[in-house]
């Protein structure tokens, strides 16, 4: 059984349809990419399905379980996280903050416990911690540690806005453009972790992405789309040999 | 900025980070216990001044300073605790559960009124809760039967452990009171931010986004927040109603809603050291500027004219450079002092250069 | 005819919120920035325009004095930005409320070492005059403050739609990072809605002065009052602006004749009502952020 089943998905914004009718599943551990043009609403879909946005229509299943309703705040719970394509990492938080935020939905302790401090909170506090040093450790984050946000550069937020979805432990990682304004070396990088994630984490994993290259070498499947449309599904190479995908990169004959 | 070699979990958890540190805050602790008699009397009611305004700074750091709704209104929250406790006690409760159900009241009417107006941010928040407090300074008046209308209530003395405490009849006492109560809500205070809690009241200042999308019920933190928030200035309200002996509408006045934010970030905004450093200058600025005049007369002559509302002015001015010069505050020129301090002489004067930012328009969150 | 005269009188004062709403907008539209000295501006435009046109002053005829005011309150604000509030550039829009805040405790302390804290009057030339329209009376001032009002709006909204230098403004209060690009010189324009601002605050002063009694503090109450007027027209909107100070202006005489109890408090109460069913006030101008 498909881990997400996306059907019919659409949504409008004033007067314009941003996603139209827009249908796929994606199995448990594979990597599925999305690919289109600016504007064609991938990340919109991504907003979608993290319920940041409501659909006009459509469903969405997650894990046999129909989250179309549900808040924004139970997603994390249920086992999706998200990056962001305009990172959006707490800025005035360390490194280490931000993962343990990350780690909200699987908390276990409430307010008037954490006032007094516990020693249930304690060991939650530990075992967060346990968990979260995993992750630095698997993207390589040992370093920055302890560094705020607001000093790394732009490669490093990238990555710990990955760590910050590992966190919280997810069946399905969602990843909105990872590469983009990566360097050659960091997008490499990338293709290593996400394979790794494939791989060592058993995770399942739904991109974004304009880098064909990265498309091409990490991605099972592939699906296009252009205004809000699917155009075609396969693998990267069928994908990009589709006419109709590359007449609404490119333009036809007439209009090239 | 110490070179810290951590070795557990616990290093990062715990209150203090190691012996130095837990000694530096046990030598504030013993001064602060050996006040009475380090200090007179008239001393004595100031530094009680201070740690008063210090509770509601902390309640103001917690909802602005914290999880980054700014409030123009807790001064409101005051009025509601000061007039729940005397009301109370007036009807015959002891001290401590009048105090605690000041606590009480002003955090739920904190958490009901939290639900409409959090869904605002930025500069309608600032006016629906600027709005808020000049509301309740008129409910304050209206609602005769619990805050003694225009003429307001007094204080009765606290019966406490079979002492009899007073403002003035025993300052020692009051003073000791209102150290534990600080202490004891500081600490609360410090418990929720290493904790799960204060991390989501920091997700949701950063980034709502986010921390949605990170499993943050954000409407229930920042209810959370604010219902502490006021809860904590609520019972420096009803503290304060005992310290001034007598409160009406006119204790908790929109201006010191004003003033009271003025603090907090003059203090330095999202540090639990702020709202301490902001009530001693709002309460010390005009005792300096009074020492500062006799000074200049006696030594040099120099007579300066007592304008009426020249401290405020002064705290404008010092608020106005502290802005331009140093937006973290009191907290942050402390922070570079201690820095410069921790790695003399290897200080580098670029270290705490800002980068330039543009304003992005706020009007899409 | 009660009624009436309740209404006239209502919406002279609401013009008088509703200019200084305008002014709260004119800055909030070009730069995002909160003036929450704006009250007090007014404040000093009064007095200004007191120590121009009262007798024991300097007793200038009512229009020069006024002008003056104004030109010296512009060229105030032109000032206040231009060293002031330039030294925050590009911080958060909450520093600015924290330093406008300061600025007008520095105003209004500034206003009592020159003017003292006794209430003064502004001695105008249509003191007392009433004009009959019918059974109606209106007070020849009321109708002055109605009619300046209206000019100015209609001037401020043609020049922010239709002028070259308009939309440049609105551009820079988006995003003042792509307005420099497209080479919009962002800080000399911020530095001219403040002149602006200034302008309005000085027209608003005089008349308020025309009206009541002036000392330092009336800036703040009176400032917050038409924050929230601004507020209830929608902040990114002139003609919101006038509207939500008609409001208020209406609602307090009316709610202190029929509704005694909530009558200081009305304005507020019902921007809270307005802010809850509009978020953003009636013409809101809030859009969703795309990530």
């Amino acid at each position: 059984m498909s881990l997400l089943q996306v059907k019919d998905l659409s949504i409008s914004f004033g007067g314009v349809k941003a996603v139209d009718g827009v249908s796929f599943d994606v199995e448990p551990g594979e990597v599925f990419t999305l690919v289109g043009p600016n504007g064609a609403g991938k990340s919109t879909i991504f907003n979608l399905i993290s319920r940041l946005y409501e659909p006009g229509a459509g469903r969405i299943t997650f894990d046999g379980e129909d989250i179309t309703g549900r808040p924004a705040h139970d997603v994390a719970g249920l086992g999706i996280a998200r990056t962001f394509q305009n990172i959006e990492l707490f800025d005035h938080s360390s490194v280490l903050q931000n993962l343990l935020i990350g780690r909200h939905c699987r908390r276990d302790t409430r307010w008037f416990e954490e006032l007094f401090f516990l020693p249930k909170v304690r060991r939650s506090e530990r075992a967060h911690r346990r968990q979260v040093e995993e992750v630095i450790d698997f993207l390589d984050l040992a370093a920055y540690r302890d560094k705020l946000i607001a000093g790394l550069p732009y490669g490093v937020r990238k990555v710990v806005e990955i760590a910050r979805a590992l966190s919280s432990e997810p069946k399905l990682i969602l990843l909105d453009e990872p590469a983009s304004g990566l360097s050659v070396e960091e997008t490499q990088n990338m293709a290593w972790w996400i394979e790794d994630m494939q791989k060592d984490l058993g995770l399942t994993v739904l991109m974004v992405e304009h880098d064909m290259s990265l498309v091409s070498r990490v991605s099972n499947r592939v699906l296009a789309v252009a205004e809000g449309r699917p155009l075609a599904m396969g693998t990267a190479a069928e994908v990009q040999a589709d006419p109709k995908v590359i007449e609404a990169y490119l333009g036809t004959e007439e209009t090239a | 900025m110490s070179n810290r070699f951590k070795s557990r979990y616990d290093d990062d958890i715990n209150l203090f980070e190691g012996r130095w540190h837990l000694a530096q805050y046990a030598l504030l602790i013993a001064l602060l216990l050996a006040a009475p008699w380090l200090l007179g009397v008239y001393y004595l009611g100031e530094l009680t001044a201070v740690l008063i305004w210090s509770l509601a700074g902390l309640g103001l750091m917690l909802i602005s300073g914290h999880t980054g709704q700014v409030s123009l209104g807790h001064a409101a929250f005051m009025a509601i605790g000061a007039f729940t406790n005397l009301a109370l006690m007036m009807r015959g409760w002891h001290f401590i559960p009048a105090l605690l159900a000041s606590a009480v009241s002003s955090g739920v009417i904190g958490a009901i009124i939290s639900r409409p107006i959090l869904r605002m941010s930025g500069i309608y928040l600032a006016i629906a809760t600027l709005a808020l407090s000049i509301i309740i300074e008129d409910v304050s008046i209206m609602a005769e039967s619990i805050t003694g209308g225009v003429a307001g209530l007094f204080a009765p003395p606290i019966d406490l452990f079979g002492l009899t405490i007073d403002r003035y009849s025993s300052p020692r006492a009051f003073y000791y009171l209102c150290l534990a109560v600080l202490v004891i809500v500081t600490l609360g205070y410090l418990n929720l931010l290493r904790s799960a809690s204060g991390r989501s009241f920091l997700a949701v200042r950063d980034s709502e986004v986010s921390a949605r999308a990170l499993g943050v019920n954000v409407a229930r933190a920042k209810t959370l927040s604010f219902a502490l928030s006021c809860a904590m200035t609520g019972l420096a309200g009803a503290l304060y109603a005992h310290l001034a002996q007598a409160v009406n509408y006119e204790s908790f006045l929109v201006l010191i809603s004003i003033t009271l934010l003025l603090q907090v970030v003059i203090g330095g905004l999202g540090s639990v050291h702020g709202a301490f450093f902001g009530a001693l200058v709002v309460v010390l600025l005009p005792q300096s500027i009074a020492m500062l005049r006799d000074f200049l007369n006696n030594t040099a002559g120099i007579s300066i004219a007592a304008y009426p509302g020249m401290d405020t002015a002064l705290f404008a001015l010092l608020i106005l450079l502290m802005v331009i010069y140093e937006p973290r505050g009191l907290y942050g020129v402390w922070f570079k002092v201690r820095t410069w301090l921790q790695l003399f002489p290897l200080y580098r004067k670029g270290m705490f250069r800002r980068t330039r930012t543009y304003l992005k328009t706020e009007r899409q969150r | 005819m009660d009624i009436l005269q309740l209404l006239v009188s209502g919406i002279a004062n609401g013009c008088i919120y509703g200019l200084l709403a305008l002014g709260f907008v004119l800055i909030y539209k070009a730069s995002e920035a909160v003036n929450f000295a704006q009250g007090d501006m007014m404040m000093l435009g009064a007095f200004l325009g007191i120590t121009f046109i009262n007798a024991s002053y300097a007793d200038l005829p009512f229009l020069i004095g006024i002008t003056l005011a104004a030109l010296i309150l512009g060229l105030f604000g032109y000032l206040l930005d231009r060293f002031v509030l330039r030294a925050i550039f590009g911080q958060p829009q909450f520093a600015m409320v924290i330093l406008t805040i300061a600025l007008g405790f520095l105003m209004r302390f500034f206003a009592g070492v020159v003017w003292g804290h006794d209430p003064t009057s502004l001695e105008t030339p249509f003191i007392g005059k009433v004009w009959m329209l019918g059974e109606l009376m209106i007070p020849v001032v009321d109708a002055v403050i109605i009619l300046t009002t209206v000019a100015l709006t209609s001037i401020l909204y043609f020049f922010f739609a239709r002028t070259r230098l308009g939309v440049a403004m609105q551009a820079s209060s988006q995003n003042q990072m792509a307005a420099y690009y497209m080479g919009i010189p962002v800080k000399r324009i911020n530095a001219i809605v403040w002149a602006l601002s200034g302008v309005v605050a000085a027209i608003a002063g005089v008349l308020f002065a025309a009206k009541g009694a002036v000392e330092p503090s009336v800036g703040l109450l009176f400032g917050i009052k038409a924050f929230a007027a601004a507020v209830i027209g929608g902040l990114g909107s002139l003609p919101g602006a006038l509207l939500g100070g008609l409001l208020v202006g209406i609602v307090e005489p009316f709610a202190g004749r029929y509704l005694p109890e909530v009558g200081q408090i009305a304005p507020y109460l019902l921007m809270l009502v307005v802010l809850v069913l509009r978020p953003g006030g009636l013409f809101a101008q809030i859009s969703q952020k795309k990530v």
